[in-house]
């Protein structure tokens, strides 16, 4: 019990700091890192939290995928790290005034909500209990409809992604499919000049 | 021994951090990019503390669509930073006012 609540601050704390230099660091690469320390922080809390398939998802969807797309896109864009708090002292009063009159809010709705909830209240899972096959079992009968969905989107986001990131090159030599299934006959020759008498060797060749 | 307020809160944490990183960084998209991520994960969080101590695996089903959204929006929002950063050599949030909006 004592075990787990060293851990859960343990990861808690990790994943604040993470957060918090995120958003001040001022190398884009930096932050871009420390977002997969905190993604690393949320999975193990996640895992904490006994949801075992989401926790392993995000560390798989997130660090292996989505900040590696982010981390290429800051290498390939090539933007100055000089420039990119350059605004940042101006407004950082105001936004710590606005985040941390949020928090309390919130933290104090919460706190007097949900306090009450503790780990002893809940009902102990059986030994056969696992959460990855809940989950399988409820997104194929239940959500199933809500799951080809979500692979509509994802379709929608690689063509979305392609189409805005596709460039036309006037160098290559490739044929245009659409231009070609449209030709005309009338397209197809250009005589550019008088079309010289050809000899019959066929019959030729038969006389000899 | 935590409770339910606590993970709540860390999501509040997170969340406000996040908010805070937007404003922060209001001149450079790739910043709001990763402070957005960062909201989401706290959302994903309250959402995983919920299913957790009401017992429903409805939260966690949730929390899988939204990673499925948030990485489409993030790979649609980085080609447009790119498609961007090739027609005007930088993503300055400023220098976009060609629509005067």
């Amino acid at each position: 019990m004592e075990f787990k609540a060293f851990v859960f601050y343990f990861l808690a704390v990790t994943l604040i700091y993470a957060a918090a230099r995120v958003v001040t660091l001022r190398n884009p690469i930096h932050a871009a890192l420390h977002l997969v320390l905190a993604f690393f922080g949320a999975s193990g809390i996640w895992m904490l939290l006994g949801a075992e398939f989401p926790a392993i998802a995000l560390v798989l969807i997130y660090v292996g995928s989505v900040m590696v797309l982010f981390l290429f896109v800051v290498m390939m864009l090539d933007i100055g790290a000089d420039r990119w708090r350059e605004e940042f002292r101006k407004n950082v009063p105001s936004v710590l005034c606005v985040a941390s009159l949020m928090l309390i809010e919130m933290g104090c709705a919460l706190w007097l909500s949900f306090s009450g909830n503790t780990e002893a209240a809940l009902p102990p899972t059986g030994a056969g209990y696992s959460n990855v096959k809940m989950i399988g079992r409820l997104l194929f009968t239940q959500y199933a409809y809500p799951f080809e969905l979500a692979s509509v989107i994802l379709l929608a986001g690689i063509v979305a992604a392609v189409a805005l990131t596709l460039r036309s090159r006037r160098a290559t030599k490739s044929a245009d499919p659409s231009e070609q299934i449209s030709v005309k006959a009338s397209e197809r020759i250009r005589l550019v000049g008088e079309i010289p008498e050809q000899r019959n060797e066929n019959t030729a060749w038969k006389g000899n | 021994m935590p409770t339910l307020a606590h993970y709540l809160i860390l999501g509040a944490i997170l969340f406000a951090t996040g908010i805070a990183g937007i404003l922060f960084n209001r001149k450079n998209l790739i910043a709001v990019l990763m402070s957005i991520e960062l909201i989401l994960l706290a959302v994903n969080t309250n959402f995983i503390a919920f299913s957790h101590y009401l017992q429903s695996m409805a939260g966690q089903i949730f929390v899988f669509f939204i990673l499925t959204l948030a990485a489409a929006e993030s790979a649609i929002g980085l080609a447009i930073l790119v498609a961007l950063f090739r027609n005007r050599e930088n993503i300055r949030v400023d220098d976009m006012d060609t629509l005067k909006g």
